[in-house]
């Protein structure tokens, strides 16, 4: 796997707006970025009311993801490039999401949003239409995905990585520094997870490290290549960069996503936790 | 919204100087440029360490907010007209305002 198979550029994504085949979407938690202007011909994911169940603490199932990719005009065969704000965060999440359902045929915008308006690039408000397609979408593909079982029988044989910053790795903070602290679960990490934050894999611009630069860190940090992989963070979209980096850009094959993540295994009965910095 | 199912960084607004932090580090400030103030600028914060804590995206009036903890801290702004950076020491809690310009 290379890295122009599964990143696109923001030039190559000027160049190729007008591609049959190639669908745009941006993801995001607050839509009004996108209503306000976004990349002309793009459809709109809201991370919150279209991506994630309406009840229960998990995500869109296999129906509802068909009946959205249905709905939003994008065909089995075509190549979706996602993008976002927040570094990617969401659009990241949803690269996750599509591979779970197996869609192959998806890339993440190097840089996102960020980096599009960073270079000046044209947004637009117009309302986009795309005819319905008959999406069809697979089960999900659990080699991606690590639920707290697992990640609890996995303590000490799998690399952890805690892509949070490190003061809500060491339990100074329950949550990123741009939101408010007022949290119900204990502070801490998963015992023996490395810390590398998720920031790290990235240049200030949101694009992507070098390859060789991201397998560096995390040989630095002492990643155990011999070993699987789960990543996390809060609520895991942070942590679907890590993946992101790990199992898309340095194609390590066993690399899991904890979406629970610590807001759910933060609150787990009887659990190991461990305090303090790395 | 709960805050507990979000990562998303929230819309900023101003922070007025009698703001009730609620015994949190609160970082605070407005982003500017030759034309006044500068919304859509990309504004992270950085630890003492240079290493990336955060970022949200300033508002319409350039006005950003963070929630640390006491320590050494940079502001930094990335604007398509230009970047810019300023720094600040929390000794504890409170509301520590920073001014940022940029182009």
């Amino acid at each position: 796997m290379s890295r122009e198979d599964v990143l696109v550029t923001t030039q190559w994504a000027e160049e190729n707006l007008d591609t049959p085949g190639v669908v745009f979407a941006e993801v995001d938690e607050d839509t009004t970025a996108y209503d306000a202007g976004h990349i002309r011909g793009a459809v709109k994911f809201d991370w919150r009311n279209d991506l994630q169940d309406g009840v229960r603490r998990d995500f869109v199932s296999k129906e509802g993801f068909e009946k959205l990719l249905s709905e939003k005009g994008i065909s089995n065969d075509d190549l979706v490039v996602l993008y976002g704000g927040n570094n990617n965060w969401f659009a990241a999440y949803a690269y996750w999401y599509f591979k779970l359902y197996g869609h192959e045929n998806v890339k993440l915008l190097d840089g996102g949003r960020k980096k599009w308006e960073l270079d000046g690039r044209e947004l637009n408000s117009d309302e986009v239409k795309r005819d319905r397609t008959d999406y069809q979408a697979q089960d999900q593909d659990l080699s991606l995905r690590a639920f707290r079982d697992e990640v609890v029988q996995s303590i000490g044989s799998k690399n952890f990585v805690d892509v949070r910053s490190p003061d809500e790795f060491s339990g100074k903070l329950l949550a990123p520094a741009h939101l408010p602290q007022e949290q119900s679960q204990v502070p801490g990490h998963i015992p023996g997870a490395l810390n590398v934050p998720w920031a790290k894999v990235a240049n200030e611009d949101g694009t992507f490290k070098t390859e060789e630069e991201i397998k560096e860190l995390y040989k630095d940090e002492g990643i155990d290549e011999g070993k699987g992989t789960i990543a996390y963070c809060r609520i895991g979209e942070r942590s679907s960069i890590a993946w992101f980096a790990l199992h898309e850009l340095l194609g390590y094959e066993d690399v899991k996503n904890y979406d629970g993540s610590w807001t759910e295994y933060g609150s787990l009965v009887g659990v190991p936790v461990e305090l303090g910095a790395k | 919204m709960a805050v507990d199912d979000s990562c998303g960084a929230p819309v900023q607004e101003a922070t007025p100087a009698d703001y009730d932090t609620r015994g949190q580090v609160v970082l605070a400030g407005k982003v500017t440029g030759a034309n006044g103030p500068v919304g859509g600028a990309f504004v992270r914060l950085l630890d003492g360490g240079g290493d990336f804590t955060g970022e949200v995206v300033s508002s319409a009036e350039g006005d950003f907010r963070f929630y640390a903890a006491p320590g050494e801290w940079t502001v930094r702004a990335l604007h398509r007209s230009g970047n810019g950076e300023a720094s600040v020491t929390a000794e504890g809690p409170g509301l520590h305002q920073l001014a940022i310009s940029v182009g």
